[in-house]
């Protein structure tokens, strides 16, 4: 309680400068965007700590393995990627069926860590990783790389980007999925080439067309054994002429290729610029990004030090950049969860939802990744959020009619899974809020719960007389929930 | 009695029949009560597997494993022939209301899927980048009655393509679920947080579009049970609800046929084709088929030489299909010029795509051309007045 008042007393008499205290706005504002989002307790932690501080805790949690046990089939001897072939029919359609559900148990397993892990701020990075070295399950058939892809995704998630530039080229799942494997000598397959100097590293228009048929028969050779899922340097498929790359000529090979993309200045301001607009708002500001991309250049590229130069940033902070993003579906729904402190089953309702919200995880819709940001919100989408939310606060009254069998019908991709329906209905049945336990965190500060709830004043004041879990309906339904 | 009004007492067809296209062009601005059907082929559709040039021999060349066997070709004429999985559309064909247009693309072109696809939908030079999508500019220009349900419609898919920016979008998956949702939408104000701003004019497309659109038309036409097939379902019973569009945006994906062409592509034609047999009975049978333009874009075409995984890469230029009740069946643009390929080995373009963007503006709708496209380019001659 006094705790409590002392911390009123600092969001009060909050100075936005560097030494103070964060006090709950800001707080509230670093959690949101690093954590998915924050409840009460952990934004008043945060809200007496500097702004040093603050990013300091939360990078200094990061790095670690997850820790929600992997499914038990990564343990299981290498699934070969050839094994469709000669498969008959039938048989092929059970291996599919197989395919299928392992990919969703790692889509599972995934939320899960997101919904359980001391770690916010890691699973952000995976997922921004993920988003940025794009790979999709539906090519690249093998819920086992992937899982591996992941993993790689996260021990690198906050340490350095050139490190995980010349891992994730070689990272078999990523070898699949742009084609590497079929980039021979004297037939290039321009795909990876491509999408390294585009996508992972320069930016658009950065590179001309000869430089990616340069590049690509420098990575001529890089493939995968299909057996044993694992990198292979296949000699006699590589091209050791002279290839000439951005201005420099040699026998290069790939990784030779890398450094010099590494070299170029446009690469940390590309990876800087996609950061601010994963976290700080939709336009970079071009001098703050040269700023800041020159740190994580003469870093050696550790990102760290770029994230904690960008949430420690004046212009992170700026009130015009509050509430100027827009929750992506993972965010609205493990942060909802998150949030109000919700007890769940089986994630295979919020699996679902996340896709059906435009983001199936393991599964952007190509090369580029989620377009994020307004590309969010349609017609379709922003109803199938405000039904989600409905759903999710009313589950405490639709508990009896569910478990009656009535009252919701399982989406029809459930019925691919083993038991899907029944698994489906459980797990809502398991679905849990305690209002009346989360609400008494406000008791006697009622005005801090729409503070909390919402990144800034809700666009419809909801009605005088709403409190309670009444209350918090009209917030979540507020257009400004969707912001973050 | 407003202008739509005046149509629908008249009888849209009729009007446009005997009033010249200059002196409605002039009066009116556009005639909206044309539908565009735009179907976006996702990931670069092969052109010269979709029109193939069977009677060239560099193609069977460039092409030893993926060549389209000069006897399976649906023969178009001495040169041009369709895919056989593209069989269902031969009717169209011979009905003359296929318009086959080959060898379309731009100057400078990009092998980049985002960047082209975003040259595509805004209509911009390959060096230009532009925010608003094409018919975006154009409806901003002459804006679609407001007593329509929405400007445009993107049917399954959430990339608003050349309708971003600032028209009145709906996107649905089906009506009957976009109805019962939609009572969670309230229309809200204005706020200067353009995030915020965004959400706030969906929300209010939502409202407007629930309070137009209704029921459930039954057609006598089977749809294929695919998810294309539903698409065009859902793009039939907008139609027929009446509520007022447009353009129907709809979208197949999986053309980025790098590998494994022949079968998946094969697959991707034949949901493409016999989809849209079923959409021209279902609107025949609402008598719309001759207020109805369906017309196919893809980010680029694929590289005439195969690759050695069994597919394709990026290409150019490529061949797209028009269709629609008032189209002059027939071939246009040019044929692939195989001996004359750039140096990535990638074909020349005959026809710009804004040419056929000013064909829907100027010849389909009456609008003006040059605004909207930032430029002028010569409208084909394709539909019948």
């Amino acid at each position: 309680m006094l705790r409590g008042c002392v911390l009123l007393l600092a969001w009060l008499t909050a100075v936005p400068a560097a030494g103070a205290a964060l006090g709950i706005d800001d707080a509230r504002h670093l959690l949101n965007r690093t954590s998915f989002a924050a409840g009460p307790a952990d934004i008043e932690t945060f809200a007496a700590l500097t702004r040093e501080q603050a990013v300091d805790r939360l990078l200094s949690w990061t790095g670690r393995p997850a820790v929600t046990p992997p499914p038990p089939w990564m343990g299981e001897p290498f699934e070969s990627l050839r094994r469709f072939r000669g498969m008959s029919l039938d048989e092929r359609k059970l291996a599919l069926r197989d395919l299928f559900q392992k990919a969703f148990e790692l889509q599972s397993w995934w939320l899960t860590e997101m919904l359980v892990t001391p770690s916010p701020l890691t699973e952000k990075m995976t997922l921004f990783w993920h988003n940025h070295f794009v790979s999709s399950q539906q090519k690249v058939r093998s819920p086992q790389l992937m899982h591996r892809q992941n993993a790689l995704l996260r021990r690198h998630a906050l340490g350095n980007f050139g490190e995980l530039l010349h891992a994730v080229a070689r990272d078999p799942a990523m070898v699949v999925y742009l084609d590497s494997a079929s980039n021979r000598k004297g037939q290039p397959n321009e795909n990876f080439a491509r999408e390294v100097m585009e996508l992972f590293t320069l930016g658009e228009g950065k590179y001309t067309e000869l430089d990616i048929k340069e590049a690509a028969r420098a990575f001529t050779g890089w493939g995968i054994d299909p057996d044993r899922g694992e990198f292979v340097f296949r000699r006699l498929v590589h091209d050791d002429g002279i290839k000439a790359v951005l201005g420099r000529s040699g026998n290069f090979n790939g990784d030779a290729v890398l450094a010099i993309l590494l070299a170029q200045p446009q690469t940390a301001e590309h990876i800087v610029a996609k950061l601010w607009r994963e976290f700080v708002s939709p336009e970079p500001d071009p001098a703050a990004v040269g700023r800041i991309a020159k740190v994580f250049r003469e870093s050696g590229y550790e990102i760290g030090p770029a994230l904690r130069a960008l949430l420690t940033a004046d212009d992170f902070y700026e009130p015009r950049n509050r509430a100027a993003l827009i929750k992506s579906p993972v965010e609205l729904v493990v942060g909802t969860l998150r949030q109000f402190s919700f007890t769940t089953g089986e994630p295979l309702p919020f699996v679902l939802s996340t896709a059906q919200l435009g983001q199936n995880l393991l599964a952007p819709p190509n090369v580029k990744g989620w377009p994020g940001g307004e590309a969010w919100i349609n017609s379709t989408t922003l109803l199938a959020r405000k039904a989600f939310l409905d759903r999710l606060f009313r589950v405490e009254e639709t508990r009896a009619m569910m478990a009656a069998g009535g009252g919701m019908e399982p989406p029809k991709v459930a019925e691919r899974m083993t038991e899907g329906r029944q698994r489906f209905l459980q797990a809502m049945l398991d679905v849990q809020f305690d209002g009346g336990k989360w609400l008494s965190q406000f008791d006697d500060r009622p005005q801090l719960l729409r503070r909390v709830v919402l990144a800034a004043a809700p666009a419809q004041e909801p009605p005088a007389d709403a409190q309670g879990l009444d209350l918090i309906r009209h917030l979540v339904q507020d257009p400004v929930y969707q912001l973050k | 009695m407003n202008r739509r009004d005046f149509l629908s007492a008249m009888g849209a067809a009729s009007v446009s029949s005997f009033v010249p296209r200059s002196a409605f062009a002039q009066r009116s601005g556009a005639s909206y009560d044309r539908l565009l059907v735009l179907v976006e082929l996702k990931g670069g559709n092969d052109g010269l597997n979709t029109v193939v040039p069977y009677a060239d021999f560099a193609y069977s060349q460039l092409r030893p494993r993926l060549a389209i066997p000069r006897d399976q070709v649906l023969q178009l004429d001495q040169q041009a022939g369709l895919h056989p999985a593209l069989e269902p559309l031969m009717a169209l064909w011979q009905g003359r209301e296929l318009a086959v247009v080959q060898g379309v693309g731009y100057p400078g072109a990009n092998l980049s899927h985002f960047r082209s696809i975003d040259i595509w939908d805004t209509a911009s030079k390959s060096n230009e980048y532009l925010t608003e999508g094409w018919l975006a500019r154009a409806f901003g220009a002459v804006p679609v009655p407001q007593a329509y349900a929405a400007d445009g419609v993107v049917v399954g898919g959430a990339e608003m393509g050349p309708l971003r920016g600032g028209v009145r979008t709906i996107a649905l998956t089906n009506p009957e679920q976009f109805l019962r949702q939609a009572r969670l939408a309230a229309p809200a104000g204005q706020s200067s947080n353009a995030a915020l701003q965004h959400i706030l004019k969906v929300e209010q497309n939502i409202v407007r579009a629930a309070a137009r659109l209704h029921g459930n038309h039954a057609f006598a036409t089977a749809f294929p049970a695919h998810g294309f097939g539903n698409a065009v379902r859902t793009a039939a019973q907008l139609v027929a609800s009446g509520a007022g569009v447009a353009v129907i945006k709809l979208s197949l994906g999986g053309f980025d046929t790098h590998s494994g062409q022949p079968v998946r592509h094969a697959q991707l034609l034949k949901a493409f084709a016999e989809s849209l047999v079923a959409l021209k009975g279902a609107l025949t049978e609402i008598g719309r088929w001759d207020a109805t333009l369906v017309m196919t874009y893809s980010e680029f075409g694929r590289r005439p030489r195969e690759n050695l995984s069994n597919g394709t890469d990026h290409g150019t230029a490529s061949a797209h299909l028009v269709m629609g009740g008032r189209v002059k069946g027939g071939l246009y643009g040019a044929p692939p010029e195989l001996a004359r390929l750039d140096g990535s080995g990638n074909l020349p373009f005959a026809v710009d795509f804004r040419d056929l963007y000013a064909t829907v503006l100027e010849r389909w709708w009456g609008a003006d051309a040059p605004g909207a496209l930032n430029g002028r380019f010569a409208a084909l001659d394709l539909v019948r007045t």
